[in-house]
């Protein structure tokens, strides 16, 4: 496991009838990693997360993940295997409280029957607690998920992303919509979630990006531009043109 | 939070105690006609459950619940008819002579067996409701197409039943009011009483039944299903699996609803699969509170109950009534009758005409949280 990489994309198109929204992306991320993901609008940012997470079936290219092709997996079978994907805007059950939604994301397995016959161990509800302690929510546990704040939605789904105890977390935009104090916070966190896990972060927020202090790969027009640290791609002539299209058809 | 769950256990117990008291008042006090009307009312609650199931907290609005009641309905009716067969030309049952059938179709026969026909009333159902479900769910048809789906469904059993005189009488549907069971004519007043007592207490262990089913987390996936099914596929769980298995769930107890109501109503006919009957399974629970297994209970009793009282005096004027009051619940009260009073409904309508006073501007959610640090 050392030595390979925990997730790797190899060539990978999508085309949207005829629209190509990926175009020959590779992208390598080893155990451990915190990586994020840049690039401007239509760039394919979302696309490559449908990929990964089985939402979208890419026209060609592999998804390699522990060792094994993703590709024609199912979204629910992908999630299982150790994929966890935060959403652009929080998706999380409203109606439901703080700690039923974690008790959801920690609930193993995952089946009717488990649900239904099974209480949740003292262990899990342990690892309840720790979510919602790394998230500040302890005092919201029985509160509707619907009636807290924008940020911690946000949150919300990062600590029922952790609860499902991903190999890889994929993280969308986690901090559109947040005040800079809580956009922070969530940098602080996801930074101490690598390691343990491997963390993708996409988002466009510079300030964001830099405190993330990790390697950036920039996505433009459906392929990686250029993969660097952040000092590196900002002084890049290339990725400055894509950012504020000097040239539109500089390619 | 404390607060509003013991103020809902204590509606709960309230309504409960009414509930069964008139259960238990009601043989000795209405007349047996009336007794009998209950008895329907109440198996028509079993199928409101279901209903309530599935839409209410899987947000799978289903118009077809109408086949799963009828094939319940008819697993009992064949039984009861082969039961008391016995004296009519070939032994089988009077009806197969008008149309020349001399020999008894094959799927009649495990319905000599009384423990094959109480299996079957649910299990028949269930099983079909599930194979249906499946094949829909599992290419993701939901909304609006599923409610269409289901009810195209309803129609093709329909027009099915209604043209099959020779295997099922057809349109005129198979009596069960002048067979026999345990010696006695399943119309007579003794067995009524009987099916009035089966009813109530299936509707109870029903609702325990449900109530387990949605306690927990499973009910909980249900609920996530109905709000955001994409979240529940991306932290690991199969919708398929979930929305098959509580719309078979919901396909058994239709089909314990319909073979109760047949027996109390004296025949099953594809009418019990006509378009609006289906419909009115939807207004129950709509008025009485989605999302609320209780309220499926009430909402199927009262306006049945209703029904009949307003068809008795004002013959023509119910469908108008129940076109009202769904439109009523639809606008006024979203959570339906139940889910009103659960919050605070009565208190805000008080308030509203004057006699309550307000105390306070901004709901204790916020004020609690005054103290946190943030």
């Amino acid at each position: 496991m050392m030595t390979t990489p925990l997730l790797e994309l190899k060539k990978i198109s999508v085309s949207f009838e005829g629209f190509l929204a990926l175009r020959d992306l590779d992208l390598v991320l080893n155990q451990g990693d915190l990586r994020a993901v840049i690039g401007p609008n239509g760039a394919g940012k979302t696309t490559f997360l449908d990929v990964i997470t089985g939402k979208v079936v890419p026209t060609k290219g592999d998804v390699i993940f522990k060792e094994k092709s993703l590709i024609g997996q199912k979204e629910f079978r992908i999630a299982r295997k150790g994929v966890g994907r935060k959403f652009q805007s929080p998706r999380i059950f409203e109606n439901l409280t703080v700690q039923e939604n974690l008790a959801l994301a920690v609930s193993r397995p995952k089946t009717p029957w488990s649900l239904l016959m099974n209480s949740l161990k003292v262990k899990k509800l342990d690892e309840i607690q720790r979510l919602m302690s790394i998230v500040n929510l302890q005092l919201k546990a029985n509160i509707r998920a619907g009636a807290l704040s924008h940020g911690q939605k946000q949150w919300l789904e990062i600590a029922m992303l952790v609860g499902q105890d991903p190999d890889l977390l994929l993280v969308d935009e986690p901090v559109a919509g947040l005040t800079d104090e809580e956009t922070d916070l969530t940098a602080d966190l996801l930074k101490s979630l690598a390691g343990d896990h491997t963390v993708l972060v996409i988002d466009h927020d510079m300030e964001f990006i830099r405190r993330l202090d990790c390697p950036v790969s920039v996505l433009h027009q459906g392929h990686v531009l250029k993969e660097g640290s952040m000092s590196d791609i900002q002084k890049d002539p290339l990725v400055i043109e894509v950012y504020l299209g000097k040239s539109e058809e500089e390619e | 939070m404390s607060i509003f769950s013991t103020k809902k256990s204590w509606i709960n117990l309230t309504i409960w105690v009414l509930l069964i008291a008139i259960i238990i008042a009601a043989p000795s006090v209405l007349p047996v006609f009336r007794l009998n009307l209950l008895g329907r009312y109440l198996s028509l609650a079993i199928v409101a459950l279901g209903v309530d199931l599935i839409w209410g907290f899987t947000g799978m609005l289903s118009l077809g619940q109408g086949i799963f009641f009828a094939l319940g309905g008819y697993c009992a009716a064949m039984f009861l008819q082969l039961n008391s067969s016995g004296e009519f030309p070939n032994g089988i049952p009077e009806f197969f002579g008008l149309y020349g059938v001399e020999k008894l179709p094959f799927f009649w026969e495990p319905f000599k067996s009384s423990i094959f026909t109480l299996i079957s009333i649910w299990f028949i159902p269930a099983i079909i409701a599930g194979l249906l479900g499946y094949l829909v769910f599992r290419n993701r048809i939901k909304g609006v197409y599923f409610s269409i789906l289901t009810q195209a469904a309803l129609l093709v059993f329909f027009n099915f039943f209604n043209g099959q005189q020779k295997l099922i009488n057809g349109t005129n549907g198979l009596k069960t009011d002048v067979t026999q069971i345990f010696g006695q004519m399943v119309g007579s007043e003794i067995m009524q009483r009987w099916f009035f007592w089966i009813s109530a207490v299936l509707v109870i262990l029903a609702w325990f039944f449900a109530r387990w089913i949605v306690r927990d987390r499973f009910g909980n996936i249900l609920i996530g299903i109905r709000d955001d099914e994409a979240r529940v596929r991306f932290t690991g769980y199969n919708p398929v699996i979930f929305k098959t298995i509580i719309f078979s769930i919901a396909g058994g107890l239709a089909g314990i609803s319909g073979a109760l109501y047949t027996v109390q109503s004296g025949i099953v006919s594809p009418q019990f699969m006509t378009v609006p009957f289906s419909i009115e399974m939807v207004v129950w629970v709509a008025v009485g509170g989605r999302g609320t297994l209780l309220g499926a209970i009430l909402g199927a009793v009262f306006i049945n109950y209703a029904k009949s009282l307003v068809s008795e005096a004002l013959p023509a004027s119910w469908m108008f009534i129940q076109g009202g009051l769904f439109i009523l619940v639809v606008t006024a009260l979203p959570e339906g009758v139940l889910g009103w009073i659960r919050k605070d409904g009565l208190k805000k309508l008080l308030f509203l005409i004057g006699i309550n006073k307000k105390l306070e501007t901004y709901p204790s959610l916020e004020v609690n949280e005054q103290g946190e640090v943030k």
